[in-house]
């Protein structure tokens, strides 16, 4: 279906070979940085992390030592940006969401991650439950850089990773999917890699 | 009711569609960069600060995606992209080496709906541009230079040499003329001689000196390598602007220059 352009022959080819890079992406090395406006820096004795109903309601809150005192776990994915790049194994240590939300009763199917900063993303309850995602303070052995989303950031590996929001700072239980910042901005309110769900109708 | 809305118009949105476009002349602007003046037929308009994707397909059906930045305002004709050439890159030498007028690929878009300025956004328009980061900005100019916007505006931009500013004439025409932007470089590597410009990176007092305190409605739009923009977008924080009008955009992989 697509058009062959004259000449063009391609230069890393490797990306196809592991079967780890879905379709549009190409593999770095690098870890590039993607956010909308200046990175937040909140002090740890002001940061919490907080779980709420959809009205708004505090179901749980941990401070930073709180948080860190949970059972957490050493994570190594695959992360697939929508700018086009994908990174196998990156290693990160976190919270998973599934003991965050133990004891929390809901009847939600969605949940609205939000960060410092206002950014707000949306996705499917059932896709940050049964160790499909964490709340990420560590990457490759250090804590994660204000640049990459650190103090903490939501860490969903199988979905783009702009649903991964830097500096979380909670999850809201949604009855409905609630486009987030970028899902009202054209970006695909799901956005799974492997379906190139990158834009508003993929 | 509004959320359904929303979601009814997302579900029934149709897919931003693959179109060909036909390279009609491509203009070099520095030794490495060069920009592709395409013909898109079909295009539906875009706003100055958004970009395409580029879908380049080989004879194997081996396929490459990146993105560009439109540097073409709203009013053009044209889709214009300006891509740098890296050095063992594998989209940005095809482009601007290797492809001849007359040419066709695959791009879409626009894409982007949060680092785009237009007349109606008001001002004054704060731009801050490291290397090729320029190109949205570019756009955010011509776009106030086509509609003739009195919306005061002010250019930042850092480059490693003379010969590596793009748009250099342009930007000097427009800085020159009648309510055009005010421009402000700093050469970081090389400069020429007699230069009594800025010759260091970005840094606190250069925001300070150059945009002084911030206007509430001032918008500031930053766009380079990663560390360029943390430094300018941290900075401008800084200075007092509000996060939330302190927009940014990020070329890539961070070891560009
Ligand atoms: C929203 C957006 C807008 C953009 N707008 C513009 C624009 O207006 N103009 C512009 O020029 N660019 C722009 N870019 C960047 C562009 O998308 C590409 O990233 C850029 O052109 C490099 O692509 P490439 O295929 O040439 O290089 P790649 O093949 O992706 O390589 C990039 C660099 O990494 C090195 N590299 C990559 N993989 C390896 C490896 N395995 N081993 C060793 N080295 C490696 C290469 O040597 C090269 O220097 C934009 C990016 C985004 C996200």
């Amino acid at each position: 279906m697509s058009f062959v352009t004259r000449g063009f022959r391609g230069r890393r080819r490797e990306t196809d070979e592991s079967g780890r890079v879905p379709p549009g992406q190409y593999r770095t090395d690098d870890f590039p940085v993607l956010s909308a406006g200046p990175t937040p820096h909140t002090p740890l004795a002001e940061w919490s992390f907080t779980i709420a109903s959809e009205s708004g309601e505090e179901l749980a809150r941990w401070s930073w030592e709180e948080l860190r005192a949970l059972p957490s776990e050493t994570v190594t994915v695959d992360i697939h940006c929508v700018t086009k790049w994908s990174k196998l194994d990156t290693t990160w240590e976190g919270a998973s969401v599934d003991t965050l939300l133990a004891g929390i009763e809901t009847d939600a199917a969605y949940v609205t991650a939000w960060s410092d900063g206002g950014y707000t993303t949306n996705l499917p309850l059932e896709d940050v439950t049964d160790g499909k995602a964490w709340v990420a303070f560590g990457y490759d052995g250090e804590p994660l850089d204000p640049e990459h989303g650190g103090p903490a950031r939501l860490l969903v590996p199988h979905l783009y990773f702009w649903k991964s929001a830097k500096w979380v700072r909670g999850l809201r239980l949604m009855d409905d999917d609630d486009p987030g910042f970028w899902e009202s901005l054209g970006y695909h309110l799901y956005g799974d890699p492997w379906r190139e769900q990158r834009y508003w109708g993929d | 009711m509004a959320r359904t809305a929303v979601l009814g118009r997302l579900g029934a949105a149709a897919p931003i569609a693959w179109r060909l476009a036909e390279l009609v002349e491509l203009v070099p602007e520095t030794p490495r960069v060069a920009s592709l003046l395409l013909s898109v037929p079909g295009w539906p308009g875009h706003t100055a600060g958004q970009h395409v994707d580029v879908r380049l397909t080989a004879q194997d059906g081996y396929q490459a995606q990146r993105s560009y930045s439109i540097a073409a305002p709203a009013e053009s004709e044209r889709v214009v992209l300006t891509v740098e050439r890296l050095e063992d890159g594998e989209v940005s030498p095809f482009l601007v080496d290797d492809l001849r007028a007359g040419d066709r690929f695959e791009l879409r878009g626009p894409i982007g709906g949060y680092f785009v300025w237009d007349e109606g956004s008001g001002g004054p328009l704060q731009l801050v541009a490291g290397g090729s980061g320029v190109v949205p900005l570019m756009a955010m100019l011509r776009h106030r230079a086509a509609v003739g916007s009195d919306v005061p505006a002010t250019l930042l931009y850092s480059a490693r040499s003379p010969e590596e500013v793009i748009y250099r004439e342009e930007l000097d025409r427009l800085g020159g003329g009648d309510g055009g932007p005010q421009v402000v470089y700093t050469l970081t590597r090389e400069r020429p001689s007699g230069w009594t410009g800025y010759d260091r990176r970005i840094d606190g007092e250069m925001l300070a000196e150059v945009f002084g305190r911030p206007d509430a409605d001032a918008m500031a739009f930053v766009c380079g390598p990663t560390r360029f923009v943390e430094v300018a977008a941290d900075g401008l924080v800084a200075l007092g602007y509000d996060p939330s009008r302190v927009r940014t955009e990020r070329f890539g992989p961070s070891g560009r220059s």
